[in-house]
């Protein structure tokens, strides 16, 4: 029996969805772009960052997690949204060591992409320099956990796609960070850099070593088109 | 006698330099001039802080030192980069784009110091009044000029970003080769301005030429003194800003040692620490502390060098060589003029290699095998840069050695600072032609100070005169 589609609106826009399906995979659909850190397509939804917050029904909600409704009024391109996002990538910035002028990520990084995306120059809030180290042990995979965001795409790739559990989170609150399945280090892990746990990294915390900068400016992914023009270019057409 | 019975005259910050450095003269008790002392005094440590990262990230990272030439730290970090990764022999292509960002970046390194901070000393005289003695006086004087040094630099910087990705810290330069190539349009672009970037630079090479012909009596004796030489050299003894083996001369020209291979530089060259600066002192190993340092930059070079491989600067370089009869020349304010030829052989350096196909090519990248250390060496607009790294087995820097244009010219610059305060103090007073007479001999050097020390600053004029007892006797301020 086909499945009924249900309607409900992004910013008064009427949207389409299926059944089971996110406002954010709706919206993705329709060409409508929600801002977003820690969702990835084909990851499980961690409902981490909390950058995809929109507003459903007056209520403020995970748009990568809630599931659409009939007649959901959603809004999600607003100024005291874009404010609250905004606050979410300061506060990102300076609790990590996020160097983009010597960062091989950068230009390709969804932080620094979203950054700009949402105006924002520089960090309102006071730098912490927290102490974070770097595992360069595996021969071809480098964590940085300077650059690390917590957003778990990780975690959730090893898990679920590479069914290894390289990854997971330990400690709380401003201790917490990523650790590796393992007595100390990624090379005493199974992970390969064919996994798609090597790859999902928003920033440049888990990267394929000896790649650096062999993409020169102005050909990196977000050097001509802000984060989100791939999306919003399906509601063009 | 110890240093407690000496006055002292400071001079802080200096200005028109790039950085923060102070001036002290020490005076005995008869009130004549004992030493000079540039002080460094800031510190930012880039060699450590770049240990425990990738190895890739370096000539990236380091050339953070500086805004000014950080093409200088980028090349020299990616040569030695291309050792690691085993791809010292980077292809034709990757080495003419490296050349061609190199030269762009030599030319408006050069222009900036000549036009913007030197020129206003040149054309106006070092005692002309502060308020014209300055880039917005030589515009309202010398507008015709003023247009060309900012053209000029502008035309450099192009060039930077069209072989780097920006015209400031860019990422052209990777290990074992570069990230692109100059495309056709990039090419064009360029060409239509090279002959006029040339002509331009014959001009600067005879303003500077005339100003020292002019005041040749003055020139000759202000400043100077008999030095080392020391530069990179091609295998045929042509001047080579990019690669080569090293040559030093003494001030009579004789070889102190020649085509030396730069990875064995600790076996010449060495360093030297003092308490009152954050900059340190090479000197050559085998003559000593006390005589063994040496001058680098553009007098050096076209010192050191047999010829220069580019028809019109090789003219200017024998005119200049025959003023001291084909001996080194030794005259401090002899740089500008000695700049200008190197900012001629970059234009031409330029227009050769904008006109070689090989810029198009796609081969952009060769590796070999892994090594664990690397030593790499270029000509920055400043003088000799050293780069020295150990990488370990996880691909991270656990060894950085970096020896700046600037410190090598660290001994030189307080002998051209004492020379001149030796010349021009006169009792217990600091005279306005005395402080800008001591901050026109550093400025001939462009020193980079925050390279120097891997940091920066900004620059007003403080002087104070202390006397024996430690009273500040006299104090000056210039904004």
């Amino acid at each position: 029996m086909e499945q009924k589609a249900i309607t409900f609106t992004i910013d008064g826009v009427e949207i389409k969805g299926s059944p089971g399906q996110t406002i954010m995979q709706a919206a993705d659909e329709a060409g409508v772009y929600i801002p977003r850190l820690c969702y990835l397509k084909d990851l499980t939804p961690h409902g981490s960052c909390r950058i995809c917050t929109v507003m459903v029904n007056g209520r403020s909600q995970a748009a990568c997690t809630q599931p659409i409704t009939e007649g959901m009024v959603v809004e999600n391109n607003t100024d005291a949204l874009d404010e609250h996002r905004r606050n979410i990538v300061d506060m990102l910035f300076v609790e990590g060591n996020h160097y983009c002028m010597f960062c091989e990520k950068s230009g390709n990084c969804e932080l620094q992409a979203m950054a700009y995306r949402l105006g924002i120059c520089a960090p309102k809030y006071p730098y912490l320099f927290p102490q974070s180290n770097v595992d360069a042990s595996h021969p071809d995979i480098l964590i940085d956990r300077n650059r690390c965001i917590l957003c778990g795409r990780c975690v959730i790739a090893s898990r679920d796609v590479d069914g290894k559990n390289v990854f997971e989170f330990v400690g709380r609150g401003p201790e917490k960070r990523i650790a590796v399945n393992a007595e100390a280090k990624l090379s005493d892990t199974d992970i390969d850099v064919t996994d798609k746990a090597a790859q999902v990294c928003p920033v440049g915390a888990i990267i394929k070593k000896r790649v650096g900068f062999a993409v020169p400016i102005g050909e990196r992914l977000y050097d001509k088109e802000p984060i989100g023009s791939d999306i919003e270019s399906k509601k063009n057409k | 006698m110890s240093d407690n019975n000496l006055k002292r005259v400071v001079i802080e910050p200096v200005t028109r330099v790039e950085g923060h450095g102070k001036v002290t003269v020490l005076l005995d008790e008869n009130n004549k001039v004992k030493q000079a002392r540039l002080h460094i005094v800031e510190f930012r440590g880039f060699e450590r802080f770049i240990q425990g990262r990738p190895f890739w990230e370096v000539p990236v990272l380091v050339q953070r030192l500086c805004g000014i030439c950080p093409v200088s730290h980028h090349l020299a970090a990616a040569k030695a980069m291309d050792i690691i990764v085993g791809g010292e022999n980077i292809t034709p292509t990757a080495e003419k784009m490296r050349r061609l960002m190199h030269y762009g970046q030599t030319f408006q390194s050069h222009v900036l110091h000549f036009f913007h901070l030197s020129s206003p000393d040149l054309l106006f005289g070092f005692d002309a009044d502060p308020a014209i003695r300055n880039i917005i006086g030589v515009a309202a004087k010398y507008p015709d000029l003023a247009v060309q040094g900012v053209m000029m630099r502008k035309f450099g910087q192009e060039i930077i970003k069209a072989t780097a990705g920006k015209k400031i810290h860019g990422t052209g330069a990777i290990p074992g080769g570069v990230n692109k190539n100059l495309s056709i349009e990039e090419r064009d672009f360029f060409l239509k301005d090279i002959d006029k970037m040339i002509e331009w630079s014959i001009g600067a090479v005879k303003i500077a030429k005339d100003y020292t012909m002019e005041n040749f009596d003055m020139v000759k004796t202000f400043g100077s003194f008999e030095s080392n030489h020391l530069s990179l050299i091609r295998e045929d003894g042509a001047m080579d800003l990019y690669h080569g083996g090293l040559r030093a001369i003494d001030a009579q020209g004789k070889n102190i040692f020649d085509h030396v291979d730069y990875k064995n530089y600790q076996d010449y060259i060495t360093e030297e620490v003092r308490s009152w600066s954050y900059m340190k002192f090479p000197f050559i190993k085998s003559i000593g502390t006390e005589n063994g340092w040496y001058r680098v930059g553009p007098l050096a070079r076209i010192n050191t060098c047999d010829f220069i491989d580019t028809p019109l600067a090789e003219k200017e370089r024998k005119e200049f060589m025959a003023l001291t009869d084909g001996k080194p020349n030794n005259i401090t304010l002899a740089y500008h003029w000695t700049r200008m030829i190197e900012v001629l052989h970059s234009a031409e350096k330029m227009k050769e290699l904008l006109n070689d196909p090989d810029l198009q090519g796609k081969d952009l990248v060769v590796t070999g095998e892994r090594r664990g250390e690397a030593v790499a060496l270029i000509e920055a607009p400043r003088g000799t840069l050293f780069h020295h790294y150990k990488v370990d087995e996880n691909d991270q820097v656990t060894m950085a050695n970096l020896i700046v244009s600037t410190t090598n010219n660290n001994v030189p610059m307080n002998t051209a600072v004492t020379k001149v305060a030796v010349d021009y103090l006169s009792g217990v007073e600091i005279t306005e032609g005395l402080l800008n007479r001591i901050e026109v001999a550093i400025r001939a050097y462009d020193p980079c100070l925050s390279c120097a020390t891997h940091a920066m600053g900004k620059m007003p004029l403080v002087v104070t005169l202390v006397d024996h007892n430690g009273t500040v006797i006299d104090k000056k301020t210039k904004e």
